[in-house]
Protein backbone atom coordinates (compact mmCIF):
# COMPACT_ATOMS: atom_id res chain seq x y z
CA UNK A 1 0.00 0.00 0.00
CA UNK A 2 0.96 3.41 -0.57
CA UNK A 3 0.77 4.31 2.58
CA UNK A 4 4.24 2.88 3.80
CA UNK A 5 5.34 4.22 0.07
CA UNK A 6 9.31 5.01 1.46
CA UNK A 7 9.64 7.50 -2.19
CA UNK A 8 9.38 10.67 -1.08
CA UNK A 9 10.73 10.85 2.47
CA UNK A 10 12.28 9.60 5.33
CA UNK A 11 9.93 7.36 7.48
CA UNK A 12 9.12 8.98 10.85
CA UNK A 13 6.60 8.32 13.79
CA UNK A 14 4.08 10.51 12.30
CA UNK A 15 4.49 9.09 8.82
CA UNK A 16 3.82 5.65 10.12
CA UNK A 17 0.52 6.25 12.57
CA UNK A 18 -0.88 8.34 9.57
CA UNK A 19 -0.39 4.51 7.86
CA UNK A 20 -1.80 2.35 10.41
CA UNK A 21 -4.78 4.95 11.20
CA UNK A 22 -5.49 4.76 7.07
CA UNK A 23 -5.01 0.77 7.19
CA UNK A 24 -7.52 0.82 10.48
CA UNK A 25 -9.87 2.72 8.02
CA UNK A 26 -9.50 0.88 4.89
CA UNK A 27 -9.96 -2.18 6.83
CA UNK A 28 -13.41 -1.16 8.22
CA UNK A 29 -14.09 0.34 4.59
CA UNK A 30 -13.69 -2.19 2.83
CA UNK A 31 -15.24 -4.89 4.93
CA UNK A 32 -18.32 -2.33 4.65
CA UNK A 33 -18.24 -2.62 1.34
CA UNK A 34 -17.41 -6.20 1.40
CA UNK A 35 -20.88 -6.87 3.60
CA UNK A 36 -22.85 -4.76 1.47
CA UNK A 37 -21.64 -6.33 -2.31
CA UNK A 38 -22.47 -9.64 -0.62
CA UNK A 39 -26.10 -8.51 0.68
CA UNK A 40 -26.87 -6.90 -2.79
CA UNK A 41 -25.12 -10.13 -4.36
CA UNK A 42 -27.81 -11.95 -1.93
CA UNK A 43 -30.70 -10.04 -2.78
CA UNK A 44 -30.25 -10.78 -6.28
CA UNK A 45 -30.19 -14.37 -5.55
CA UNK A 46 -33.19 -13.78 -3.92
CA UNK A 47 -35.29 -11.77 -6.30
CA UNK A 48 -34.13 -14.19 -9.23
CA UNK A 49 -35.33 -17.00 -7.52
CA UNK A 50 -38.80 -16.19 -6.10
CA UNK A 51 -41.80 -18.38 -6.87
CA UNK A 52 -43.36 -17.60 -9.98
CA UNK A 53 -46.52 -15.30 -10.75
CA UNK A 54 -46.82 -15.51 -14.61
CA UNK A 55 -43.36 -16.43 -15.78
CA UNK A 56 -41.93 -13.82 -13.19
CA UNK A 57 -40.27 -14.27 -10.23
CA UNK A 58 -42.93 -12.83 -7.48
CA UNK A 59 -41.59 -9.14 -6.33
CA UNK A 60 -40.84 -8.60 -9.92
CA UNK A 61 -44.37 -9.22 -10.57
CA UNK A 62 -45.24 -7.26 -7.68
CA UNK A 63 -43.46 -4.27 -8.96
CA UNK A 64 -45.08 -4.56 -12.41
CA UNK A 65 -48.29 -4.27 -10.28
CA UNK A 66 -47.12 -1.29 -8.57
CA UNK A 67 -46.11 0.08 -11.66
CA UNK A 68 -49.60 -0.50 -12.83
CA UNK A 69 -51.18 1.20 -9.66
CA UNK A 70 -49.24 4.10 -9.69
CA UNK A 71 -49.46 4.81 -13.93
CA UNK A 72 -53.86 4.11 -13.37
CA UNK A 73 -53.54 7.13 -10.79
CA UNK A 74 -52.10 9.23 -13.46
CA UNK A 75 -53.80 7.76 -16.14
CA UNK A 76 -56.49 10.28 -17.59
CA UNK A 77 -58.83 9.62 -20.74
CA UNK A 78 -58.83 12.88 -21.94
CA UNK A 79 -54.71 12.47 -23.03
CA UNK A 80 -54.50 11.88 -26.63
CA UNK A 81 -52.01 9.92 -28.41
CA UNK A 82 -50.96 12.17 -31.25
CA UNK A 83 -51.75 11.88 -34.86
CA UNK A 84 -50.52 12.01 -37.74
CA UNK A 85 -51.56 13.14 -41.84
CA UNK A 86 -53.06 9.89 -43.18
CA UNK A 87 -49.97 9.95 -45.61
CA UNK A 88 -48.33 9.07 -43.22
CA UNK A 89 -49.38 5.63 -42.80
CA UNK A 90 -47.61 2.34 -43.79
CA UNK A 91 -48.63 -1.29 -43.53
CA UNK A 92 -47.51 -2.32 -40.39
CA UNK A 93 -45.84 -6.09 -39.96
CA UNK A 94 -47.95 -8.99 -39.13
CA UNK A 95 -46.32 -10.55 -36.04
CA UNK A 96 -47.45 -13.55 -34.13
CA UNK A 97 -51.02 -16.04 -35.60
CA UNK A 98 -52.11 -17.16 -31.79
CA UNK A 99 -55.45 -17.55 -31.90
CA UNK A 100 -55.88 -16.71 -35.64
CA UNK A 101 -56.14 -20.40 -37.72
CA UNK A 102 -56.81 -20.75 -41.64
CA UNK A 103 -60.34 -21.16 -42.19
CA UNK A 104 -62.79 -18.40 -40.35
CA UNK A 105 -66.08 -17.71 -42.62
CA UNK A 106 -66.19 -14.42 -42.17
CA UNK A 107 -70.03 -14.16 -43.13
CA UNK A 108 -70.88 -16.67 -40.22
CA UNK A 109 -68.82 -14.32 -37.43
CA UNK A 110 -70.51 -13.04 -34.82
CA UNK A 111 -69.48 -11.59 -31.28
CA UNK A 112 -70.03 -12.45 -28.44
CA UNK A 113 -71.00 -9.86 -25.61
CA UNK A 114 -70.81 -10.99 -21.73
CA UNK A 115 -72.20 -8.47 -18.92
CA UNK A 116 -73.13 -9.47 -15.67
CA UNK A 117 -74.05 -12.61 -17.04
CA UNK A 118 -75.99 -12.08 -19.47
CA UNK A 119 -74.56 -12.80 -23.02
CA UNK A 120 -75.35 -11.04 -26.22
CA UNK A 121 -74.27 -11.43 -29.82
CA UNK A 122 -73.90 -8.68 -32.21
CA UNK A 123 -72.84 -8.81 -35.98
CA UNK A 124 -70.48 -6.77 -37.68
CA UNK A 125 -73.72 -4.20 -39.29
CA UNK A 126 -74.45 -3.39 -35.54
CA UNK A 127 -70.89 -2.06 -34.96
CA UNK A 128 -70.59 -0.35 -38.22
CA UNK A 129 -74.23 1.47 -37.79
CA UNK A 130 -71.91 3.32 -34.53
CA UNK A 131 -70.17 6.36 -35.05
CA UNK A 132 -67.46 5.71 -37.28
CA UNK A 133 -64.45 6.84 -36.04
CA UNK A 134 -60.91 6.68 -38.03
CA UNK A 135 -57.35 8.06 -36.43
CA UNK A 136 -54.21 7.69 -38.02
CA UNK A 137 -51.71 6.93 -34.73
CA UNK A 138 -48.84 5.52 -34.12
CA UNK A 139 -48.92 1.51 -33.30
CA UNK A 140 -46.09 0.54 -30.57
CA UNK A 141 -45.08 -2.91 -30.58
CA UNK A 142 -43.35 -3.56 -27.34
CA UNK A 143 -40.40 -5.17 -29.43
CA UNK A 144 -39.99 -2.19 -29.78
CA UNK A 145 -40.90 -1.11 -33.32
CA UNK A 146 -43.74 1.45 -34.21
CA UNK A 147 -45.41 2.37 -37.49
CA UNK A 148 -47.49 4.65 -38.70
CA UNK A 149 -51.05 3.11 -39.29
CA UNK A 150 -54.58 4.64 -40.44
CA UNK A 151 -57.34 2.96 -38.79
CA UNK A 152 -60.79 3.03 -38.69
CA UNK A 153 -63.90 1.60 -36.19
CA UNK A 154 -66.24 2.48 -33.99
CA UNK A 155 -65.05 2.91 -30.38
CA UNK A 156 -65.29 0.73 -28.11
CA UNK A 157 -67.24 3.35 -25.84
CA UNK A 158 -69.71 4.24 -28.05
CA UNK A 159 -70.61 0.26 -28.30
CA UNK A 160 -70.59 0.44 -24.85
CA UNK A 161 -72.89 3.07 -24.12
CA UNK A 162 -74.98 1.69 -27.25
CA UNK A 163 -75.45 -1.63 -25.47
CA UNK A 164 -75.62 -0.46 -21.84
CA UNK A 165 -72.36 -2.48 -20.79
CA UNK A 166 -69.74 -1.74 -17.78
CA UNK A 167 -71.70 -0.53 -15.55
CA UNK A 168 -73.17 -1.90 -12.52
CA UNK A 169 -76.36 -0.21 -12.70
CA UNK A 170 -76.78 -0.98 -16.30
CA UNK A 171 -76.84 2.77 -17.18
CA UNK A 172 -74.73 3.49 -20.23
CA UNK A 173 -70.90 4.35 -19.36
CA UNK A 174 -71.15 8.39 -20.12
CA UNK A 175 -69.01 10.55 -19.23
CA UNK A 176 -70.93 11.39 -16.22
CA UNK A 177 -70.43 7.70 -15.23
CA UNK A 178 -67.48 7.74 -12.99
CA UNK A 179 -64.93 4.65 -12.25
CA UNK A 180 -67.21 4.11 -9.10
CA UNK A 181 -70.41 2.39 -11.21
CA UNK A 182 -68.02 0.99 -13.73
CA UNK A 183 -66.78 -2.55 -13.68
CA UNK A 184 -63.40 -3.06 -13.68
CA UNK A 185 -62.02 -4.90 -16.59
CA UNK A 186 -62.64 -5.80 -19.85
CA UNK A 187 -61.59 -9.29 -21.17
CA UNK A 188 -61.46 -10.15 -25.54
CA UNK A 189 -60.50 -12.95 -26.74
CA UNK A 190 -60.33 -15.17 -30.24
CA UNK A 191 -63.23 -17.28 -31.06
CA UNK A 192 -61.30 -19.91 -30.51
CA UNK A 193 -60.01 -18.72 -27.19
CA UNK A 194 -55.99 -19.22 -28.72
CA UNK A 195 -55.58 -15.66 -27.82
CA UNK A 196 -56.76 -13.17 -25.34
CA UNK A 197 -56.24 -9.97 -23.68
CA UNK A 198 -56.92 -8.65 -20.63
CA UNK A 199 -57.34 -4.42 -20.30
CA UNK A 200 -58.29 -2.08 -17.20
CA UNK A 201 -61.96 -0.20 -18.10
CA UNK A 202 -60.51 3.31 -18.42
CA UNK A 203 -58.39 2.22 -20.88
CA UNK A 204 -60.76 0.18 -22.97
CA UNK A 205 -63.38 3.38 -23.01
CA UNK A 206 -60.39 6.04 -24.25
CA UNK A 207 -61.54 7.48 -27.05
CA UNK A 208 -58.82 6.37 -29.22
CA UNK A 209 -59.78 2.61 -28.56
CA UNK A 210 -61.44 0.96 -31.22
CA UNK A 211 -63.79 -1.89 -32.66
CA UNK A 212 -61.56 -1.52 -35.76
CA UNK A 213 -62.76 -3.13 -39.13
CA UNK A 214 -60.79 -0.99 -41.63
CA UNK A 215 -56.93 -0.29 -41.75
CA UNK A 216 -55.28 2.32 -44.71
CA UNK A 217 -58.51 3.03 -45.83
CA UNK A 218 -59.35 -1.41 -47.35
CA UNK A 219 -61.30 -3.66 -45.20
CA UNK A 220 -59.51 -5.40 -42.52
CA UNK A 221 -57.74 -7.95 -44.06
CA UNK A 222 -57.62 -11.77 -42.49
CA UNK A 223 -53.51 -10.99 -41.61
CA UNK A 224 -54.35 -8.11 -39.80
CA UNK A 225 -57.54 -8.97 -37.94
CA UNK A 226 -60.32 -9.42 -40.02
CA UNK A 227 -63.69 -9.17 -39.29
CA UNK A 228 -63.50 -7.39 -36.31
CA UNK A 229 -60.17 -6.40 -34.29
CA UNK A 230 -59.54 -4.18 -31.05
CA UNK A 231 -56.67 -1.48 -31.75
CA UNK A 232 -55.41 1.20 -29.09
CA UNK A 233 -52.71 3.90 -28.83
CA UNK A 234 -52.99 3.67 -24.47
CA UNK A 235 -51.40 0.14 -24.74
CA UNK A 236 -48.82 -1.61 -26.46
CA UNK A 237 -50.24 -3.58 -29.71
CA UNK A 238 -50.20 -6.99 -27.92
CA UNK A 239 -53.51 -5.72 -26.60
CA UNK A 240 -54.61 -4.39 -30.05
CA UNK A 241 -56.38 -8.21 -29.77
CA UNK A 242 -57.52 -9.40 -33.88
CA UNK A 243 -60.35 -11.17 -34.97
CA UNK A 244 -62.75 -10.67 -31.57
CA UNK A 245 -64.98 -13.58 -30.76
CA UNK A 246 -65.79 -12.67 -27.40
CA UNK A 247 -65.88 -9.92 -25.09
CA UNK A 248 -66.93 -9.65 -21.35
CA UNK A 249 -67.18 -6.69 -19.03
CA UNK A 250 -66.31 -8.10 -15.49
CA UNK A 251 -64.84 -7.18 -11.92
CA UNK A 252 -62.30 -10.37 -12.30
CA UNK A 253 -58.79 -9.53 -13.84
CA UNK A 254 -58.89 -11.35 -17.00
CA UNK A 255 -56.32 -13.64 -18.00
CA UNK A 256 -54.02 -12.23 -20.64
CA UNK A 257 -51.92 -14.49 -23.45
CA UNK A 258 -48.68 -12.65 -22.82
CA UNK A 259 -49.04 -11.55 -19.18
CA UNK A 260 -48.72 -14.93 -18.72
CA UNK A 261 -45.49 -15.56 -20.21
CA UNK A 262 -43.71 -12.90 -18.08
CA UNK A 263 -45.29 -9.73 -19.56
CA UNK A 264 -46.89 -6.76 -17.89
CA UNK A 265 -50.60 -6.90 -17.09
CA UNK A 266 -51.15 -3.42 -17.59
CA UNK A 267 -48.30 -2.56 -20.30
CA UNK A 268 -49.95 1.24 -20.28
CA UNK A 269 -48.64 3.98 -22.64
CA UNK B 1 5.37 14.36 5.96
CA UNK B 2 2.09 12.90 5.01
CA UNK B 3 -1.75 13.47 6.29
CA UNK B 4 -4.69 12.60 5.61
CA UNK B 5 -6.70 13.83 3.70
CA UNK B 6 -10.59 13.91 3.59
CA UNK B 7 -11.61 13.86 -0.04
CA UNK B 8 -15.24 11.85 -1.00
CA UNK B 9 -18.42 12.18 2.19
CA UNK B 10 -19.71 9.26 3.10
CA UNK B 11 -22.92 9.91 0.91
CA UNK B 12 -21.21 10.53 -2.11
CA UNK B 13 -19.49 6.80 -1.71
CA UNK B 14 -22.50 5.10 -0.87
CA UNK B 15 -24.04 6.91 -3.82
CA UNK B 16 -21.27 6.29 -6.25
CA UNK B 17 -21.09 2.67 -5.18
CA UNK B 18 -24.95 1.91 -5.16
CA UNK B 19 -25.09 3.41 -9.03
CA UNK B 20 -22.57 1.16 -10.13
CA UNK B 21 -24.94 -2.27 -9.49
CA UNK B 22 -28.06 -0.28 -10.45
CA UNK B 23 -26.79 1.29 -13.60
CA UNK B 24 -25.38 -2.10 -14.52
CA UNK B 25 -28.30 -3.91 -14.00
CA UNK B 26 -30.42 -0.97 -16.11
CA UNK B 27 -27.69 -1.85 -19.39
CA UNK B 28 -28.50 -5.43 -19.12
CA UNK B 29 -31.92 -5.49 -18.44
CA UNK B 30 -32.14 -2.77 -21.24
CA UNK B 31 -30.12 -4.70 -23.74
CA UNK B 32 -31.87 -7.79 -23.19
CA UNK B 33 -34.87 -5.40 -24.28
CA UNK B 34 -33.24 -3.85 -26.92
CA UNK B 35 -32.54 -7.08 -28.77
CA UNK B 36 -35.51 -7.64 -29.62
CA UNK B 37 -36.00 -4.42 -31.94
CA UNK B 38 -32.18 -4.16 -32.41
CA UNK B 39 -31.81 -1.51 -35.23
CA UNK B 40 -29.39 0.80 -34.20
CA UNK B 41 -26.18 1.39 -36.37
CA UNK B 42 -23.33 3.65 -37.14
CA UNK B 43 -23.53 5.16 -40.24
CA UNK B 44 -21.24 6.85 -42.59
CA UNK B 45 -22.80 8.28 -44.95
CA UNK B 46 -24.81 5.41 -46.17
CA UNK B 47 -22.14 2.88 -45.04
CA UNK B 48 -22.71 0.66 -42.35
CA UNK B 49 -19.54 0.94 -39.69
CA UNK B 50 -21.08 -1.32 -37.16
CA UNK B 51 -24.28 -2.68 -35.92
CA UNK B 52 -25.77 -2.93 -32.64
CA UNK B 53 -25.13 -5.38 -31.84
CA UNK B 54 -24.23 -8.22 -34.22
CA UNK B 55 -26.02 -11.74 -33.46
CA UNK B 56 -22.33 -13.44 -31.72
CA UNK B 57 -22.46 -10.82 -29.47
CA UNK B 58 -26.12 -11.28 -28.48
CA UNK B 59 -25.52 -15.37 -28.76
CA UNK B 60 -22.68 -15.17 -26.84
CA UNK B 61 -24.29 -13.07 -23.96
CA UNK B 62 -27.18 -15.46 -23.82
CA UNK B 63 -29.26 -12.05 -24.66
CA UNK B 64 -31.61 -13.52 -27.30
CA UNK B 65 -35.62 -14.25 -26.24
CA UNK B 66 -35.64 -12.04 -22.74
CA UNK B 67 -37.62 -9.44 -23.38
CA UNK B 68 -40.33 -9.99 -20.75
CA UNK B 69 -37.58 -10.72 -18.05
CA UNK B 70 -35.24 -7.91 -19.39
CA UNK B 71 -38.99 -5.40 -19.10
CA UNK B 72 -39.47 -6.37 -15.35
CA UNK B 73 -36.07 -5.99 -14.36
CA UNK B 74 -35.87 -2.50 -16.18
CA UNK B 75 -38.74 -1.33 -14.57
CA UNK B 76 -38.11 -2.69 -11.15
CA UNK B 77 -34.10 -1.29 -11.12
CA UNK B 78 -35.75 1.82 -12.48
CA UNK B 79 -36.67 2.96 -9.20
CA UNK B 80 -33.22 2.46 -7.73
CA UNK B 81 -31.73 3.70 -10.30
CA UNK B 82 -33.44 7.11 -10.06
CA UNK B 83 -34.41 7.30 -6.33
CA UNK B 84 -30.28 6.72 -5.88
CA UNK B 85 -29.70 9.49 -8.95
CA UNK B 86 -31.68 12.25 -7.59
CA UNK B 87 -30.68 11.75 -3.96
CA UNK B 88 -27.09 12.08 -5.12
CA UNK B 89 -28.27 15.68 -6.73
CA UNK B 90 -30.09 16.69 -3.89
CA UNK B 91 -27.06 15.93 -1.47
CA UNK B 92 -24.56 17.87 -3.75
CA UNK B 93 -26.51 20.82 -4.08
CA UNK B 94 -27.45 20.91 -0.17
CA UNK B 95 -23.77 20.40 0.83
CA UNK B 96 -22.25 22.53 -1.42
CA UNK B 97 -20.18 19.22 -3.05
CA UNK B 98 -21.30 20.29 -6.21
CA UNK B 99 -18.88 23.40 -6.12
CA UNK B 100 -15.99 20.66 -7.10
CA UNK B 101 -17.75 18.95 -9.61
CA UNK B 102 -19.52 21.79 -12.29
CA UNK B 103 -17.17 23.12 -14.43
CA UNK B 104 -16.18 26.30 -14.59
CA UNK B 105 -15.33 28.58 -17.41
CA UNK B 106 -10.97 27.66 -16.81
CA UNK B 107 -12.29 23.77 -17.10
CA UNK B 108 -12.62 23.44 -20.78
CA UNK B 109 -8.80 24.72 -21.56
CA UNK B 110 -8.00 22.73 -18.52
CA UNK B 111 -9.82 19.75 -19.84
CA UNK B 112 -7.78 20.06 -23.22
CA UNK B 113 -4.20 20.28 -20.66
CA UNK B 114 -5.31 16.96 -19.02
CA UNK B 115 -6.65 15.41 -22.07
CA UNK B 116 -2.89 16.26 -23.75
CA UNK B 117 -1.02 14.76 -20.53
CA UNK B 118 -2.98 11.67 -20.08
CA UNK B 119 -2.03 11.05 -23.70
CA UNK B 120 1.29 12.00 -23.50
CA UNK B 121 1.86 14.59 -25.49
CA UNK B 122 2.27 17.05 -22.72
CA UNK B 123 4.16 16.61 -19.51
CA UNK B 124 2.25 19.75 -17.85
CA UNK B 125 0.75 17.83 -14.36
CA UNK B 126 -2.74 18.29 -14.15
CA UNK B 127 -3.82 20.92 -11.14
CA UNK B 128 -3.88 19.05 -7.82
CA UNK B 129 -7.52 19.76 -7.14
CA UNK B 130 -9.76 17.46 -5.72
CA UNK B 131 -11.50 17.21 -9.75
CA UNK B 132 -9.43 18.60 -12.34
CA UNK B 133 -11.35 20.42 -15.16
CA UNK B 134 -10.86 17.07 -17.38
CA UNK B 135 -12.98 15.36 -14.35
CA UNK B 136 -15.47 18.01 -13.81
CA UNK B 137 -16.62 17.69 -17.46
CA UNK B 138 -17.01 14.16 -17.27
CA UNK B 139 -19.06 13.99 -13.78
CA UNK B 140 -21.02 16.53 -14.47
CA UNK B 141 -22.02 15.54 -18.46
CA UNK B 142 -22.51 11.64 -16.97
CA UNK B 143 -25.21 13.34 -13.88
CA UNK B 144 -27.02 14.79 -17.35
CA UNK B 145 -26.95 11.90 -18.84
CA UNK B 146 -28.69 9.97 -16.18
CA UNK B 147 -30.95 12.43 -16.20
CA UNK B 148 -31.36 11.94 -19.93
CA UNK B 149 -32.10 8.64 -19.24
CA UNK B 150 -35.03 9.37 -16.88
CA UNK B 151 -36.34 11.82 -19.03
CA UNK B 152 -36.23 10.00 -22.57
CA UNK B 153 -36.80 6.66 -20.54
CA UNK B 154 -40.49 8.20 -18.71
CA UNK B 155 -41.08 9.19 -22.47
CA UNK B 156 -40.55 5.86 -23.80
CA UNK B 157 -42.63 4.39 -21.00
CA UNK B 158 -45.23 6.15 -21.09
CA UNK B 159 -45.89 7.96 -24.59
CA UNK B 160 -49.31 8.71 -24.60
CA UNK B 161 -49.74 10.18 -21.14
CA UNK B 162 -46.31 12.07 -21.47
CA UNK B 163 -46.91 12.59 -25.32
CA UNK B 164 -45.75 16.65 -24.46
CA UNK B 165 -42.57 14.77 -23.06
CA UNK B 166 -42.23 12.53 -25.85
CA UNK B 167 -42.92 15.28 -28.77
CA UNK B 168 -40.30 17.63 -26.96
CA UNK B 169 -37.67 14.98 -27.90
CA UNK B 170 -38.84 14.79 -31.34
CA UNK B 171 -41.05 12.01 -30.55
CA UNK B 172 -41.38 8.22 -29.86
CA UNK B 173 -38.91 6.89 -32.07
CA UNK B 174 -36.45 9.82 -31.77
CA UNK B 175 -36.50 9.13 -27.84
CA UNK B 176 -35.93 5.56 -28.11
CA UNK B 177 -32.92 6.33 -30.41
CA UNK B 178 -31.64 9.06 -27.40
CA UNK B 179 -32.40 6.42 -24.81
CA UNK B 180 -30.14 4.48 -26.66
CA UNK B 181 -27.56 6.37 -27.46
CA UNK B 182 -27.58 7.46 -23.53
CA UNK B 183 -26.63 3.71 -22.87
CA UNK B 184 -23.95 3.52 -25.02
CA UNK B 185 -22.36 6.42 -23.49
CA UNK B 186 -22.51 4.97 -20.18
CA UNK B 187 -20.21 2.32 -21.34
CA UNK B 188 -17.99 4.51 -22.94
CA UNK B 189 -18.01 6.32 -19.96
CA UNK B 190 -17.46 3.47 -17.63
CA UNK B 191 -14.38 2.37 -19.91
CA UNK B 192 -12.40 5.23 -19.54
CA UNK B 193 -13.34 6.07 -16.17
CA UNK B 194 -11.51 2.61 -15.11
CA UNK B 195 -8.69 2.97 -17.40
CA UNK B 196 -8.47 6.58 -15.37
CA UNK B 197 -9.06 5.23 -12.05
CA UNK B 198 -6.45 2.31 -12.62
CA UNK B 199 -3.54 5.19 -14.08
CA UNK B 200 -4.32 7.53 -10.47
CA UNK B 201 -3.31 4.55 -8.47
CA UNK B 202 -4.78 2.93 -5.13
CA UNK B 203 -4.33 5.81 -3.22
CA UNK B 204 -7.37 7.39 -5.16
CA UNK B 205 -9.34 4.65 -5.71
CA UNK B 206 -8.81 3.69 -2.09
CA UNK B 207 -10.52 7.07 -1.56
CA UNK B 208 -13.72 6.38 -2.74
CA UNK B 209 -14.01 3.38 -0.60
CA UNK B 210 -13.07 4.98 2.73
CA UNK B 211 -13.22 8.65 2.04
CA UNK B 212 -9.51 9.15 2.47
CA UNK B 213 -6.10 9.79 0.86
CA UNK B 214 -3.03 10.31 2.13
CA UNK B 215 -1.44 13.91 0.93
CA UNK B 216 2.25 14.42 0.89
CA UNK B 217 2.94 17.79 2.85
CA UNK B 218 6.02 20.16 1.79
CA UNK B 219 6.09 21.75 5.07
CA UNK B 220 6.41 19.72 7.73
CA UNK B 221 6.66 21.97 10.69
CA UNK B 222 3.06 22.02 11.26
CA UNK B 223 0.01 19.70 10.99
CA UNK B 224 -2.08 21.70 9.75
CA UNK B 225 -2.92 21.55 6.33
CA UNK B 226 -1.47 24.43 4.76
CA UNK B 227 -3.67 25.71 1.78
CA UNK B 228 -1.40 26.12 -1.10
CA UNK B 229 1.61 23.76 -0.72
CA UNK B 230 -0.29 20.61 -0.52
CA UNK B 231 0.64 17.82 -2.97
CA UNK B 232 -1.29 14.83 -3.87
CA UNK B 233 0.40 11.70 -4.57
CA UNK B 234 -0.67 10.40 -8.17
CA UNK B 235 -3.15 12.10 -10.38
CA UNK B 236 -6.39 11.91 -9.48
CA UNK B 237 -9.36 10.32 -11.02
Amino acid sequence: MSGTNKRHEPVNEHDLNVARVMRNKSRRSFLVMGISAMAGFAGWKWLTARPEAGSLSYPLRRTLEFNERLAKSYFDETRLAPTFPREMAREPRVNGGEGLPAGLDPLAWKLQVLDAGEIRTVTLEHIKRLPRVEMTTEHKCIEGWSVIVNWAGARLSDFATEYNLGTRDGTPPGIRNRSRNLVRYVGLETPDGGYYVGMDIQSALHPQTLLCYAMNGEPLSIDHGAPLRLVTTVKYGLKSIKRIGKITFTDARPGDFWAERGYDWYTGL
Amino acid sequence: MRILERKHPLAIRWFHWVNFPVLFMMIWSGLLIYWSNAVHRLLLGNYTLFTFFPDRFFEALGVPYRLAEGMSLHFFFMWFFALNGLLYVFYAVVSGEWRYLVPNRDSFSEAIRVALHDLRLSKIEPPPRKFNGAQQIAYTTVILMGAGSLVTGLAIYKPVQFAWLMNLLGGYEWARWEHFWLAVGYVLFFVIHVMQVARAGWNNFRAMVTGYEIATVRIQSSLERPNSSIHTEGTTS
